[in-house]
């Protein structure tokens, strides 16, 4: 049985945090960019990389949503308590991070908190865990893409293509996307457009 | 006694996170200012607080850093921050911008194209380039948020109608990603096109009016101006007196009380590795670039 209270001992919170957020920050410059991070240990469904996430990201100022798969035990929730003091909480519209271990149920992105025409930094950051990189590509456009950058991930929402449009077309509202798949990360920030074939 | 010890890079981590999630909502909307709980520096306002908060917050202990002011790699504004970062974090320093995996900048972007492996950190005094236009920040937050940017053009206008041309030379506004318009810092108008569609990412630090935005990279980033007045570069019709470049931008330098001037390279970095390579321009051999390499602090 797992102990919640372990500190994964090569999880420095000076270091490892930063090689986290670093990685975080060139996939959110790079949108559809993957890269692998060193990953922590945490109770299921927790992928490695979202464990090193949270712990790089979240504390008492971040709101953190939790979908089924994840609420369904109750070992999360003391998990994230005692490693970031992050309050779990039960409105997706009030969170500053999501966690998403059932990708195919992935709530409508509406549920979240889609930030204000003055202040759309205050939204949601949905961070989703995947089995992953591969699948049926999409191409996409728009900041940090010199180019278009072909772009896999499952599994995905049948109608996902959909919802990052009606996304994009909030802009600058809307909200954030990180993949997860084991170590390996990715993210599809707002900015990003997808083009139709 | 023991000297005092910092966490890595001076700023807690709490500090940091906050910072870094500023840096994430920055990058996802390009040219977007947003809000953060700017901390107390150990040095003043005006000397680069917000661009070294966003430094602490992004660098790690392989990271290579280059601090420029105007350019400059040895001012003291410059020479300080190095320092201070070589302390707090342990971090290698470099004066060469190819060598360099974060660069922290004052009023210039270097004149070497920079690379997808780079951060460029531009220190802000002022983010808010409707500022001056509108003192009320619930007002120009508005006008934000509705893309209303028409009383920027009026000022532009009234510089031609005034001047016969833009008469804005540093801090020139521009618009990223179709979107926001966003003041560059007082960078010369002469950096305004390295902004758009660089390779490297490009964050902004404003430590007093605590506001963190970001051009991501590959960003079409435009200055503004009209059909009829083009947006156009200036740089001093000379060539360095030092490497002879003619498609660098130039300082004037007062040499004596009787006005004698002469143009250098404000990129010393870019200067010096000319008159490594063998350019010279009038006064400068190349030779002398490479005792100078002795004196970077």
């Amino acid at each position: 049985m797992l102990d919640i209270t372990a500190n994964t001992p090569e999880f420095d919170p000076a270091y490892a945090s930063q090689a986290a957020f670093r990685a975080l920050m060139e996939c959110m410059a790079r949108p559809g960019e993957i890269r692998t991070l060193k990953g922590a240990d945490a109770p299921a469904p927790f992928a490695p990389a979202t464990a090193a996430l949270i712990k790089s990201l979240a504390d008492y100022e971040t709101p953190l949503w939790l979908d089924a798969a994840f609420a369904v035990d109750k070992k999360v929730a003391d998990w994230i308590r005692f490693h970031t003091s992050a309050p779990v909480v039960h409105d997706p519209a009030d969170a500053a991070f999501a966690l998403v271990a059932d990708a195919r149920a992935m709530p409508d992105f509406g549920r979240f908190a889609q930030g204000t025409s003055e202040y759309p930094d205050r939204s949601t950051t949905v961070i989703v865990q995947i089995d992953g990189f591969s699948g049926d590509a999409i191409t996409l456009k728009g900041p940090g893409i010199k180019t278009t950058r072909a772009f896999s991930a499952a599994p995905l929402p049948a109608d996902f293509a959909a919802r990052m449009a009606d996304n994009r077309a909030l802009f600058p509202r809307g909200i954030d996307l990180v993949f997860v798949a084991g170590h390996d990360i990715a993210a599809l920030p707002r900015s990003a457009m997808i083009e139709e074939h | 006694m023991s000297a005092p010890v910092y966490n890595f890079a001076y700023l807690d981590e709490q500090t940091k996170r906050m910072i870094r999630r500023a840096i994430l909502k920055a990058i996802a909307i390009p040219g977007y200012q947003v809000p953060f709980a700017s901390r107390e520096m150990p040095m003043p306002y005006g000397w680069g607080t917000g661009g070294v908060q966003v430094t602490a917050s992004i660098l790690g202990p392989d990271d290579k850093l280059k601090v420029i002011d105007q350019g400059s790699d040895d001012t003291t504004n410059a020479v300080s921050i190095r320092k201070f970062f070589v302390k707090t974090a342990g971090v290698e320093t470099t004066t060469k911008t190819n060598e360099a995996t974060v660069i922290q900048t004052r009023h210039r972007i270097p004149e070497q194209a920079l690379t997808e492996d780079q951060v460029l950190v531009y220190q802000v005094p002022i983010p808010e380039p409707l500022r001056f236009l509108e003192p009320r920040e619930t007002e120009t937050r508005r006008m934000h948020a509705l893309s209303e940017y028409g009383l920027m053009h009026v000022k532009l206008y009234e510089d031609i109608a005034r001047h016969g041309h833009i008469a804005t030379t540093y801090a020139y506004p521009v618009e990223v990603g179709g979107r926001y318009v966003m003041d560059p810092s007082p960078i010369p108008k002469f950096d305004n096109p390295k902004l758009s569609d660089s390779a490297a990412l490009q964050l902004f630090g404003a430590g007093r009016e605590k506001r963190i935005y970001a051009i991501p990279p590959h960003t079409h980033v435009k200055s503004l101006d009209f059909e009829d007045h083009p947006f156009e570069p200036y740089r001093h019709d000379a060539q360095c007196e030092l490497c002879g470049a003619m498609d660098s931008y130039l300082d004037e330098v007062i040499t004596d009380d009787a006005g004698t001037r002469m143009f250098v390279c404000s990129d010393t970095d870019f200067c010096e590795d000319r008159r490594a390579a063998g350019h010279h321009g009038p006064q400068g051999g190349p030779v002398a670039a490479i005792e100078k390499e002795g004196a970077h602090g």
